[in-house]
């Protein structure tokens, strides 16, 4: 005696339905039909971009274009936070040698982020 | 009961006319519009004379939307590569319509600036009168050009469209070779033309 199949298997094949008509809309409409209806003439002039009949002064609008402004942006939080630190440490100051040197060491920490920065050329405008 | 006749039922017809029936009814119209006929040309796209009525509903300001160019005003020799440029852009087939005397043949700016009539430098279909032409007299020009698309045949104007492109390139190979500037190397194009008795450079 076989095994009764599966109450779902109905679901199964509804699933499958709808991806083979799907699979079939876009295969038609995508490839078929535009292949027998649209005239394909692709030429040079038409594949350059538009530019209201002038010649394209460059390659489109995707070429790769350095952004300094990050770097820059990424220093100025470093200096930013820095300064936001320091401003009510110096109010709070009370002479203790403890607080000087633990303050001390913070900048020394961000100085040494500024000056691999600096070192690897995040200062130069012109790369 | 009557028996089913195969002429009673069943339409023939060629693939020219049903394709064409198409196209001549859903132009896209470009307008190129340099001069005062494209005041009128607003005029007409607008509710009083209503250019949609003739299936030109979309009006497009990119060639690669439209296929009916039409050039409304002067065309001067330094915008005629410029010209050639957005006919060779548009999608196929195409047709142009010339509006006015200017862009027909010069009007009456009889200078070395202006091109003589665009004819000599993108295939025109229709040639419309008037300085400028009233909205009605576009719209008869267009209603010819529906005309002419009735009876021409598919490939004609594939072969015509084809011819363009030909010269195209030999105008950008003559413009490699003499080191000359666009509007120079059609302005070279068309006097060698006239040379030959001809005035169409494609």
């Amino acid at each position: 005696m076989t095994p009764a199949p599966s109450p779902f298997l109905p679901v199964l094949l509804l699933f499958l339905l709808a991806l083979g008509v799907g699979a079939a809309i876009l295969v038609v409409s995508g490839r078929i039909l535009p292949g027998l209806l649209k005239p394909d003439n692709p030429q040079p002039a038409k594949l350059t971009p538009y530019e209201c009949g002038a010649p394209p002064l460059q390659e489109g609008a995707r070429r790769r274009y350095s952004v300094k402004f990050y770097l820059v942006a990424m220093l100025f939080i470093l200096f930013d936070v820095e300064a936001a630190f320091l401003l009510p440490w110096a109010v709070q100051y009370k002479a203790s040698l403890w607080t000087f040197w633990a303050m001390l060491s913070f900048l020394a920490t961000l100085l040494v982020g500024y000056i691999y920065a600096w070192g690897k050329g995040a200062l130069d405008w012109e790369r | 009961m009557g028996t089913l006749r195969l002429d009673d039922s069943v339409m023939t017809t060629r693939l020219d006319s049903v394709v064409n029936w198409a196209r001549k009814n859903s132009l896209w119209p470009l307008p190129f519009g340099t001069a005062c006929c494209a005041i009128e040309f607003m005029s007409m796209m607008a509710s009083r004379y209503d250019f949609s009525r003739f299936g030109a509903e979309a009006l497009r300001f990119s060639p690669r939307q439209s296929d009916l160019l039409l050039v409304l005003g002067t065309v001067t020799n330094k915008q005629a590569p410029v010209l050639r440029q957005i006919y060779a852009q548009m999608a196929e087939p195409k047709w142009v319509v010339a509006v006015g005397v200017c862009a027909s043949s010069g009007g009456m700016y009889r200078t070395y600036a202006t091109l003589q009539g665009i004819d000599r430098v993108v295939p025109v279909d229709v040639y419309v009168p008037g300085c400028p032409p009233r909205p009605e007299t576009m719209i008869h020009g267009v209603m010819e050009l529906q005309k002419k698309i009735t009876r021409e045949s598919l490939s004609e104007r594939k072969e015509h469209i084809e011819r363009f492109y030909q010269s195209l390139a030999r105008q950008e190979e003559l413009q490699r070779a003499k080191g000359l500037s666009g509007f120079q190397t059609v302005r070279e194009m068309v006097l060698e033309a006239g040379a030959q008795g001809g005035q169409q450079i494609w």
